[in-house]
C-alpha cells in the first residue's frame, strides 16, 4: 500500500525552505507500508491459505453429522477466534494509550479494531450460511450467540465511526480508547453465551490438540484455519498500522507546509512594504 | 469526590428545572411513542400486555438518548468544558454527578411512562419486588452509559447520529435483562426473574466502574 504521493511529497518540497526545520527532520519518512517483514508474512499467509483450502475441500472428509457444511466451520471458527484476539488487543492497547498517551498503542488499537470488525463480519456471514443449511434459516433472533455477536459487531462499527471522525490525534485516540474499553466488556459474555443461556448454537468443538471433538484431517484443517487467519490478521495489522502512521505524518506535513507557505508570504509582504 | 458529584448533580438538575426540557420535550415524546406502539400493534391489548416490558425499556432507551444528549449539551457553550477542566473538581465526581442527574431525570420519565402503560396497556403486576429492584438498576445502567457516551459524542461532528450508534448497542444487554425481569414480574414470561435482576446488577456495577475509571480521559474530551 502506498500513500498519496502528492501529500507525502509535500515535506520534500517544504524542506527546500530553510525556515521549515520540522519538515527536514521528517523528510525521509517512508511512503509505503510494505517491508521485508510484511512480504514474508504475506507469502506465509498465502501458503497457509492454500493449505487450508486444500485440507478443507480436498483432504478432509465430510462430517458424519454435519455433512459437507462442516467445511464452512474451517473458516467460521478461526475468524471469530482471531476477531476476539484483535478486540482484546484493541482493549489492552486502549488502556495503555489512556495510561501512557503514546502513539504506538493508539495506532495498534485502531488497526486491530478495524480488522477485528472485518473478521467478525465474516463470522456473521459464514455463520448465517451454515445456519441456513443446518437449521434451515439464515438467522435466529432467539439465539443468544448470534444476537450477541451482532451486538459486538455494531459496537465496533461505532468504534470505527468515531475513529474516522476528524479530530486531533489526542482527541481521536482518547475517544476511541474509551469506546474500545466499553465495547470489549461484551467479548466474554458473547463467548460464554452458549453456556449461560439456552442456545441452538453448537458448543465448543475445538480444544487443545488431542482434546477436540473432531480428529484427523478435520482437526488439522481447523488448526490450519487458525494459523491462516492469525497470519492474515498480523499481516494486515502491520499494513493498517503503518498506513495510519503515514496518514498522521502526512497530516503533520501538510500543516508544516501550510505554516511555511504563510511564513514565506508574510516575509514577501514585509519586503514589499519596505 | 462525592461533594463534587453532588455539586454537579444539583447544577444539572437546577438547569433542568429551569429549562423544563424533560417536562416539555421528553414526556410528550414518551407519550407519542406509547401511542405509536399501540397503533403499530393494532391496538391488540393482549399483544400490548405481553410486550409491555420490552416496549417500556425501548421507550426509555429512546428517551435516554434525548436526555443524555441534552445533559452533555448544557456543558458545551461559553467555554464551559475548559472551565470544568480548570476547576478543581474531581473527574470521577463530575462523572458520578452527571450520572446521578441523568438517573433522576430518567426515573421521573419512567414513573410517568409506567403510569401511562399500566392504565392504557392493561398491565397486571404480579412481582412488584422484582419491578422495584429492576427499575433503579436498569436506570442506573442507562445513566452510567449515557454519561460516558453523551459527553464523548457531544464534541463530534454528527453527534445526533453518533450518540445512538454508540449508546444503543452498549445498552442492549440492559434492555434484554430488564425486559425479561419485567416479563416475569408481569406474568408474561416464565422463569427466574431474580436471575435477570442479578445480571442487571452486574452490568450496572461494571458500567459505573468503567465510567469512573475513564472519567479523567472523558473530562479531557468534554
Amino acid at each position: 500500500m502506498t500513500v498519496n504521493s502528492a501529500t507525502t511529497n509535500a515535506p520534500a518540497r517544504v524542506a527546500a525552505d530553510p525556515a521549515s526545520a520540522a519538515s527536514k527532520a521528517t523528510g525521509a519518512a517512508p511512503t509505503a507500508t510494505g517491508s521485508r517483514g510484511t512480504r514474508i508474512l504475506g507469502v506465509a499467509t498465502l501458503v497457509a491459505g492454500v493449505l487450508t483450502l486444500l485440507y478443507a475441500f480436498w483432504f478432509s472428509k465430510a462430517d458424519v453429522e454435519l455433512g459437507n457444511t462442516v467445511r464452512i466451520l474451517y473458516i467460521h471458527v478461526p475468524t471469530i477466534s482471531i476477531a476476539y484476539l484483535c478486540m482484546i488487543t484493541n482493549a489492552v492497547c486502549s488502556v495503555i494509550y489512556l495510561w501512557r498517551r503514546t502513539e504506538f498503542p493508539d495506532l495498534l488499537a485502531a488497526a486491530t479494531g478495524e480488522i477485528g470488525t472485518v473478521l467478525l463480519g465474516l463470522t456473521l456471514i459464514t455463520g448465517a450460511l451454515w445456519g441456513r443449511s443446518t437449521w434451515g434459516a439464515y438467522w435466529s433472533w432467539g439465539d443468544p450467540r448470534l444476537t450477541s455477536t451482532l451486538l459486538l459487531f455494531l459496537l465496533y462499527l461505532g468504534y470505527i465511526t468515531v475513529r474516522n471522525i476528524e479530530a486531533t490525534p489526542r482527541a481521536r485516540g482518547t475517544r476511541s480508547a474509551i469506546i474500545g474499553i466499553v465495547s470489549a466488556l461484551l467479548i466474554y459474555p458473547v463467548h460464554m453465551s452458549t453456556t449461560w443461556f439456552n442456545s441452538i448454537h453448537q458448543g465448543g468443538t475445538i480444544g487443545a490438540p488431542g482434546e477436540s471433538k473432531i480428529h484427523g484431517a478435520q482437526e488439522f484443517a481447523f488448526y490450519l484455519g487458525f494459523i491462516t487467519f492469525l497470519l492474515f490478521a498480523a499481516w494486515i495489522t502491520m499494513h493498517r498500522f503503518r498506513l495510519a502512521w503515514l496518514a498522521d505524518r502526512a497530516a503533520e506535513h501538510d500543516l508544516d507546509a501550510a505554516i511555511a507557505e504563510r511564513r514565506v508570504e508574510s516575509l514577501e509582504l514585509g519586503e514589499v512594504a519596505r | 469526590m462525592w461533594r463534587d458529584a453532588w455539586l454537579i448533580c444539583r447544577k444539572d438538575l437546577r438547569i433542568e428545572a429551569r429549562s423544563r426540557v424533560t417536562l416539555n420535550h421528553v414526556l410528550p415524546f414518551v407519550l407519542t411513542v406509547v401511542m405509536l406502539f399501540a397503533f403499530a400493534l393494532d391496538a391488540d391489548t393482549t399483544m400490548l400486555r405481553r410486550a409491555t416490558g420490552g416496549l417500556f425499556w425501548v421507550t426509555i432507551l429512546f428517551a435516554a438518548n434525548v436526555i443524555a444528549q441534552r445533559s452533555a449539551a448544557v456543558d458545551r457553550p461559553d467555554g464551559l468544558p475548559d472551565a470544568l477542566r480548570l476547576s478543581r473538581l474531581s473527574p470521577a465526581g463530575v462523572y458520578l454527578g452527571k450520572t446521578a442527574s441523568l438517573f433522576v431525570q430518567l426515573t421521573v420519565t419512567e414513573i410517568v411512562l409506567a403510569l401511562i402503560m399500566v392504565l392504557t396497556y392493561d398491565v397486571r403486576l404480579e412481582g412488584v419486588a422484582v419491578i422495584l429492584v429492576t427499575i433503579p438498576l436498569g436506570t442506573l445502567s442507562i445513566a452510567a452509559i449515557g454519561s460516558i457516551y453523551g459527553p464523548l459524542a457531544a464534541g463530534l461532528d454528527g453527534k445526533e447520529t453518533v450518540l445512538p450508534l454508540l449508546m444503543l448497542p452498549a445498552l442492549a444487554p440492559v434492555l434484554l435483562a430488564a425486559t425479561n425481569a419485567f416479563g416475569v414480574a408481569f406474568g408474561t414470561t416464565i422463569g427466574p426473574g431474580w436471575r435477570w435482576v442479578g445480571m442487571l446488577g452486574m452490568l450496572c456495577s461494571i458500567y459505573v466502574v468503567v465510567g469512573t475509571a475513564t472519567s479523567a480521559a472523558l473530562l479531557e474530551e468534554t
